[in-house]
C-alpha cells in the first residue's frame, strides 16, 4: 500500500481519506490497430481511486476518457492494443484473459452509462435484466433475485418497485431509467463504480437528483467512483480528485477543489472559463479557440500548443507531468497559483 | 395487446378479399368457358347455353359475385364443375399438404437462416462468413424449380436417401411423412433461408453495436447469454418480418414444387382447375390460400408483439 502511494507522490488522496486503494491505473496506453498500423488513442494515463472516493476524468469529446474507461472495464474494441497496468483491489487485472475480466464486471466493477434509454434492453423487462445479473453473479434463485431487485429499486428511490420490475425501459422517465441503471450497477456489490457521463442525457432538473443519488450511494456503500464528465461543476461539487485529459494525455491531476480554484494547465483554465459563472457578473463565456486535434494528427511536443496562448518554442518538446503549486500539470509554462 | 390484435385482424380482411375479387374477374375475363370445356368439341350451341344457365354463368358478373360472396358467408362455395362435388369437400383433401409443406419449409428456412446469420455475424470477415454470404447470394439468385431438380438428382437419384416424388401424409408415420416432405420443403425454403441469413447477419451486427449489449457485458453476463438472449431477442425481429413475407411467397411457390415432387397439394389442384376453367374450385382454392396467408401473418404479428413489448402500445 505504501509502495503505491510512494509511486504517486503528488497524486494525493483527499485530506479526509486514508482508505485502501481500489483502482490503480499506471501508465495506461491504448492504440487501435487498423490497416495503416497502430493509431495511438490514449498515452500514459495514471491515477488511483481509494475506497469511498470519487475521481473525475475530465475532458472534451474525443480526448480519450471513455475509451480509458472501456480499457478499465475490459470491453475495449477487439483491435485495441493496451499497455500499462490496471490494478483492482490489489490484483493486477490488465494481463487477465477476457473471460476472467468479464467475471470482474458486475461483481467488482459496476457501470453506469450515458444514455439509459439505449443502455437498457428495449424488449426485456427491467426485472429480467436485473435478475439475470443477480442470478449469474451472485448465484441467487429466481425468487431471491427478484426480491433483491425490488429492494435495490426501492433503495435508488423508485416507487412501486415490484410493478416497475415487470415494466420496460420505454415506460419510464429519463430520471427513472438512470435510477434503474444505477440500481443495476450496484446490484452485485461492486467496490468500484464507473459512471460515463451519467447525467448528460438527462433534463437539467433531473441531473442534480441523479448526482445526489450517486453521491449518497458512494457514501452509503463506501464505493470508489470514477466519474467521466466534461462538466466542471460536477467535478467541483461531487468529486474529490480530478484527472484532466486532452488529446489522449493526462494534462493535469490533483484535488478537484485545487484544480477548479487554481488550475496550472492552460487547458484546464480554458475549461473553467468556458463554464458560466453566476457570481462574477461576466456576460460572455470565454471559449477555447480551435478544436481537439483528431487522433493521428497530434502535434509533437505539447498537444495543446496549437490552441494555447502561452505557447513558445519550448512547447515543441513534450512536457512531463510535474508538480506546480498544488496540482500536477503537463506544461512548460503553467499558470501561477492564485491566492 | 387485445387492441393491437383487433387492429391486425381488421387489416387481414383486405388481404383476403382483394385477391378474391381479382381472381373472380380474371377468370371470367379470360377466354375459355367451363361449359364448352365440359361438353367438348361436338356440343351444340344450345347444349352449351343450357349448361351455362344451369351453372349460373349466364347471369351478370356482379350477380355472380354477390351470389358467391353469399356462399362464402354461408360456407357454401358451390360445386366443382369438373368433380361435381362440393368445393368445401374437395379443398381439405389438398390444403393439408400445402399448409404442411409451407410450414415445414418456413421452419427450415428460419432455422437455417438464423443459425447461418448468427454464425456469419460472429465470424465477420472470416472465411466462413465470406463463404456463407457468397453461397447465400447464389441461393437467392436460383429459382426453386432448379434447386428442386438438383436436390432430386443428388439426394433421391444418386444417394437414394429420399424418394424421388410422392407423398405420405403424417398419419403414415413421422418418418414416412418426413421422407416425402423434406426435399420439397428444402427446395421451397432455400431461397428464403438465404434471404433470412443475410437479414439475420446484418441485424445481428447492428445489434452487437447497441449500448445495451455493452451493458449486458459490463454486468458480467457470459457471452452465451449476451448473444443468445440479449442480442438474439432484438436481432431476430427483422427475420420474423421476413418470415411473414416468405410465407406468402412460399404458398405461391408451392405450385411448381408440388408439380415437380408430385405432391397432391393446393397448388397442383389450382393449376389443373384453371386448365379446366373450374371456376368454383379455383375461387375456393384462392380463398383458402388467402386465408392461410392471413392466419400465418396474424401468427407472426402475435410473435412480434411477444418479442417486442413496445409495439403492443402503439
Amino acid at each position: 500500500m505504501t509502495a503505491h502511494i510512494a509511486s504517486l507522490p503528488a497524486d494525493r488522496a483527499s485530506p479526509a481519506l486514508d482508505t485502501r486503494i481500489v483502482l490503480e491505473v499506471e501508465g495506461l496506453s491504448l492504440s487501435l490497430r487498423n490497416a495503416d498500423g497502430l493509431l495511438p488513442i490514449v498515452t500514459d494515463v495514471s491515477f488511483a481511486i481509494r475506497q469511498g472516493e470519487a475521481v473525475a476524468l475530465v475532458g472534451e469529446s474525443g480526448c480519450g476518457k471513455s475509451i480509458t474507461a472501456s480499457a478499465i472495464m475490459g470491453i475495449a474494441p477487439d483491435n485495441a492494443e493496451i499497455g500499462g497496468t490496471i490494478t483492482l483491489n490489489g490484483q493486477a487485472i490488465s494481463g487477465l484473459s477476457p473471460r476472467a475480466r468479464r467475471k470482474l464486471c458486475g461483481r467488482h466493477m459496476g457501470f453506469i452509462f450515458q444514455e439509459p434509454m439505449t443502455a437498457l434492453h428495449p424488449t426485456l423487462s427491467i426485472g429480467r435484466q436485473m435478475t439475470d445479473t443477480l442470478r449469474h453473479n451472485l448465484g441467487l434463485s429466481h425468487a431471491e433475485a427478484t426480491s433483491r431487485a425490488a429492494q435495490l429499486l426501492d433503495r435508488v428511490g423508485i416507487p412501486r418497485a415490484r410493478d416497475i420490475l415487470k415494466g420496460y425501459v420505454h415506460e419510464l422517465s429519463g430520471g427513472m431509467r438512470q435510477r434503474v441503471m444505477i440500481a443495476l450497477a450496484i446490484s452485485c456489490g461492486p467496490s468500484l463504480v464507473i459512471a460515463d457521463e451519467p447525467t448528460t442525457a438527462l433534463d437539467v432538473t433531473i441531473q442534480a437528483q441523479v448526482l445526489d443519488l450517486l453521491d449518497d450511494m458512494r457514501r452509503e456503500l463506501d464505493l470508489a467512483m470514477l466519474f467521466i464528465t466534461h462538466d466542471l461543476e460536477v467535478v467541483g461539487d461531487f468529486c474529490d480528485r480530478a484527472v484532466v485529459m486532452y488529446a489522449g494525455d493526462v494534462v493535469e491531476r490533483g484535488l478537484s477543489a485545487d484544480i477548479v480554484r487554481s488550475p496550472a494547465h492552460p487547458y484546464a483554465r480554458g475549461l473553467i472559463d468556458a463554464v458560466p459563472d453566476h457570481d462574477d457578473g461576466r456576460t460572455r463565456l470565454t471559449p477555447i479557440l480551435g478544436t481537439v486535434p483528431p487522433v493521428g494528427q497530434w502535434p509533437p511536443g505539447c498537444r495543446f500548443a496549437p490552441r494555447c496562448n502561452r505557447v513558445d518554442a519550448q512547447c515543441r518538446t513534450r512536457p512531463a507531468l510535474e508538480l506546480h503549486g498544488s496540482t500536477e500539470a503537463r506544461c512548460w509554462h503553467p499558470l501561477e497559483p492564485s491566492a | 395487446m387485445l387492441r393491437y390484435l383487433g387492429k391486425r385482424f381488421l387489416l387481414i380482411l383486405p388481404t383476403i378479399f382483394v385477391p378474391l375479387i381479382l381472381v373472380f374477374l380474371l377468370l371470367r375475363l379470360s377466354p375459355g368457358d367451363p361449359a364448352g370445356m365440359m361438353l367438348g368439341d361436338q356440343a351444340t350451341a344450345e347444349q352449351i347455353a343450357a349448361l351455362r344457365s344451369q351453372l349460373g354463368l349466364d347471369q351478370p358478373i356482379w350477380i355472380q359475385f354477390l351470389l358467391w360472396l353469399k356462399g362464402i358467408v354461408t360456407l357454401d362455395l358451390g360445386n366443382s364443375i369438373f368433380f361435381r362435388e362440393p368445393v368445401m369437400q374437395i379443398i381439405p383433401r389438398y390444403a393439408g399438404v400445402t399448409i404442411l409443406l409451407t410450414l415445414v419449409a418456413l421452419t427450415l428456412a428460419v432455422i437455417i437462416g438464423i443459425t447461418l446469420g448468427l454464425v456469419t455475424a460472429m465470424n465477420r470477415n472470416k472465411p466462413i462468413d465470406r463463404g456463407v454470404v457468397t453461397t447465400a447470394v447464389l441461393g437467392i439468385s436460383l429459382p426453386e424449380f432448379w434447386f428442386a431438380l438438383l436436390l432430386i438428382f443428388i439426394f433421391a437419384v444418386t444417394l437414394r436417401w429420399f424418394p424421388v416424388a410422392g407423398y405420405n401424409p403424417p398419419s403414415a408415420g413421422i418418418v414416412a411423412f418426413g421422407a416425402t416432405i423434406f426435399l420439397p420443403a428444402l427446395a421451397l425454403g432455400v431461397r428464403q433461408s438465404a434471404l433470412m441469413t443475410r437479414m439475420m447477419r446484418s441485424s445481428m451486427l447492428d445489434v452487437l453495436n447497441e449500448p445495451y449489449i455493452t451493458t449486458a457485458r459490463a454486468q458480467g453476463l457470459p457471452e452465451s447469454t449476451v448473444i443468445g438472449r440479449y442480442a438474439m431477442r432484438t436481432a431476430a425481429m427483422p427475420v420474423v418480418t421476413v418470415a411473414g413475407l416468405s410465407a406468402g411467397y412460399m404458398l405461391g411457390g408451392a405450385v411448381a414444387i408440388e408439380i415437380i415432387f408430385a405432391l397432391p397439394g393446393l397448388g397442383r389442384m389450382l393449376v389443373e382447375a384453371v386448365g379446366r376453367r373450374d371456376y368454383p374450385l379455383v375461387e375456393g382454392g384462392v380463398l383458402t390460400i388467402s386465408l392461410v396467408l392471413a392466419v400465418l401473418n396474424l401468427a407472426i404479428d402475435v410473435i412480434y408483439a411477444i418479442l417486442d413489448p413496445r409495439i403492443r402500445y402503439q
